[in-house]
């Protein structure tokens, strides 16, 4: 996969070029690089999230051309560009929507791997990339919350930099040191501005080691079974980008809907109210796609054990790799692990609903009970299964598993060479 | 160390810690302002005080008031509140600090440590609750003090936490009483 390239400029000022500055070779290897034939659609997200990012950098510089991070002008430059500003509204919606639909992608993306075990030997740093770009997001759509300075962004701010000073000692400073002041305030909002139109960036480089690393041992597929010879790949283009293109499209129709027809459904209408610092609504909860890591906090009856459990709920994903004593990767022959891969997913979003809710009554037994769930998959589950498990006999290779799947001899996609 | 004699290594080595010391405390004396320039600043900390009447709060009432970008609450209470909170034993509570920036630091959560003695109707603190920083609502909550929504913690009548995930009592910023009903707060 690796290796010199074969790339030979026939153009002489393409070939001097690229002789100086490779970037001609670097991109042909890219098109031309061996991916299994046996990919499935859920391998199409990760290009549906590279495209992701691309919107929200590009939405995202436009909005910040007429948006004043000002707590006495924040909220009105928002409804400024939503009205007055050309097409404003359009470029709002699509940046709101496209944190969302990001998020989507994302969760898809990652239990895609955890089900046809992605993260296994030898794409761990592949994995361990993919968690740290998880986390960077979480953080880039979090500040971005803020911006708009109604009272969820105000009061999801208040809550989510509290969450420091359960920290024993330093708590306080840290969050003193995050507010620049004594409470969420203006210079809040002007360096949570500040680090959200830098956060994206990182993220473009973090995506880059991302691709590095899988174009190292290359991508995983459904049989988890390596790559053994050409006859088991196709080349990037044609056959990838077409189905990436193809995937990215009804992805956009999904995000258009939502656009279009439906631009506030996944945020919160009291949003549209400006930040009272005197007055918590009266039912605080994050954005959708942190609701299940907010149930983790609430689950448990103490503020530095709710911290800890919120945090390491995603740490945790850093070591699965070592937690996962199976050899096989794919669940599709793992008849144990699948039933529990799915349970996991149910659990997860039981605790959705849960973090949606208030913390009253029966929630909060459901919430507790989810929560260990949570972490026994990871620690005990997913060691346990491994060990006990008779997993299904592997095809002999990709090509094997297709062919399996096209008795008459149907025609499969065209191998490499 | 063949091609090198003993004096010219001890040179080496002398040079290499010297310089990664310097490069060391270098890197931290230079990242030192990049770290407290995200620390409140000059304009930030000159909104120091307020100053309230108490005259207009009738017994009963409570009024809530910014201070340093926070809620203070201002709370005339009842003598049954009072009575109340007085009637809990220390060892009831889940915090047995009295919070009060204006007496001395580990005092015990009595309720008259909570206010300034003689002024005991008077209730004044920071509407924030000791958990995550939610305000919470007054003449609520299991113990008929405050409950804040956000993630479920009562406190009693003298603003301190009995149930719920908050570990502190709602602080006492500091306060001074200007004249009989004018307080100074900050
Ligand atoms: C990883 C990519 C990004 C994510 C996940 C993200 C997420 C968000 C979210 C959730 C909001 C709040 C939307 C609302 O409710 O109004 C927001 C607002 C904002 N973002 Fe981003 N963002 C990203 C990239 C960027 C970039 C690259 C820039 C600028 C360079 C940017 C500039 C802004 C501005 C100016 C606002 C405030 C205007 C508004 O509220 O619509 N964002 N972002
Ligand atoms: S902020 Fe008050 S209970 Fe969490």
């Amino acid at each position: 996969m690796s290796g010199h390239s074969t790339y030979e400029p026939k153009n002489p000022l393409a070939k001097w070029f690229d002789k100086q500055l490779p970037i001609l070779s670097m991109s042909y290897d890219f098109m031309v690089f061996p991916t299994p034939k046996n990919l499935n659609y859920l391998w199409t997200f990760g290009g549906i999230l590279s495209m992701c990012l691309v919107i929200q950098l590009v939405t995202g510089i436009v909005l910040a051309m007429h948006y004043t991070p000002h707590v006495d002008m924040a909220f009105s430059s928002v409804e400024h560009i939503m009205r007055d500003v050309n097409y404003g509204w359009l470029l709002r919606y699509i940046h709101a929507t496209g944190g969302s639909m990001f998020f989507i992608a994302v969760f898809v993306h990652i239990l895609r791997g955890m089900y046809y075990g992605s993260y296994k030997a030898p794409r761990e740093i592949l994995w361990i990339l993919g968690v740290i770009i998880l986390l960077l997001m979480m953080m880039t759509a979090f500040m971005g919350y803020v911006l708009p300075w109604g009272q969820m962004s105000f009061w999801g701010a208040k809550v989510i930099t509290s969450l420091f000073s359960a920290i024993p000692f330093v708590g306080d400073w840290v969050v003193t040191l995050l507010w620049g002041g004594f409470s969420v305030d203006n210079p809040t909002l002007n360096r949570f501005f500040s680090l959200h139109y830098l956060m994206p960036f990182v993220i473009v480089g973090a995506v880059a080691l991302h691709i590095w690393a899988l174009h190292i041992p290359g991508s995983n597929n459904p049989t988890g079974v390596s790559v053994k010879s050409g006859q088991d790949t196709v080349p990037f283009h044609p056959y990838i980008t077409m189905k990436d293109g193809f995937a990215a499209i009804v992805f956009l129709v999904l995000f258009a809907f939502f656009v279009f027809y439906k631009p506030n459904y996944l945020g919160h209408s009291i949003n549209y109210e400006i930040a009272d610092p005197l007055k918590t609504p009266e039912h605080i909860v994050p954005e959708w796609y942190f609701l299940p890591f907010y149930a983790i906090l609430r689950a448990i009856p103490d503020k530095l054990g709710g911290v800890l459990a919120m945090a390491g709920a995603i740490v945790i994903l850093f070591f699965l790799p070592w937690l996962d004593t199976s050899r096989v990767r794919s669940a599709k022959y793992r008849p144990i692990f699948r039933q529990f891969f799915w349970l996991f997913v149910i659990d997860v979003v039981i605790l959705g609903f849960v973090g949606a809710n208030p913390p009253e009554g029966w929630w909060i037994t459901v919430g507790q009970f989810a929560t260990a769930y949570y972490f026994a998959h990871f620690l005990l589950i997913i060691p346990l299964v491994g060990l006990i498990e008779n997993p299904k006999p592997l095809p002999a290779s990709i090509s094997e598993s297709v062919l399996a799947n096209h008795p008459k001899g149907e025609p499969a996609a065209q191998p490499a060479e | 160390m063949s091609t090198l004699d003993s004096h010219d290594s001890e040179r080496r080595d002398f040079l290499y810690i010297g310089t990664g010391a310097f490069a060391a405390v270098g890197t931290a004396m230079a990242a030192w302002p990049f770290i407290d320039q995200m620390n409140p600043d000059a304009s930030v900390k000159a909104l120091a005080s307020v100053e309230v009447d108490l005259a207009p709060i009738e017994e009963g009432q409570s009024i809530t008031i910014s201070w340093r970008g926070n809620p203070v609450f201002i709370r005339h209470r009842t003598a049954k509140e009072i009575e109340e909170a007085k009637s809990v034993p220390i060892a009831d509570l889940p915090d047995q600090d009295a919070r009060n920036a204006n007496i001395d630091d580990g005092s015990p959560a009595t309720d008259v440590n909570r206010v300034i003695e003689g002024k005991e109707k008077f209730l004044i603190m920071l509407g924030v609750c000791t958990h995550l920083g939610c305000v919470p609502v007054g003449e609520a909550g299991e113990f008929g003090g405050w409950f804040c929504p956000c993630h479920g913690s009562h406190y009693d009548t003298a603003g301190r936490i009995r149930k719920g995930p908050a570990p502190e009592n709602l602080l006492v910023p500091p306060y001074s009483y200007a004249s009989d009903t004018l307080v100074k707060i900050g």
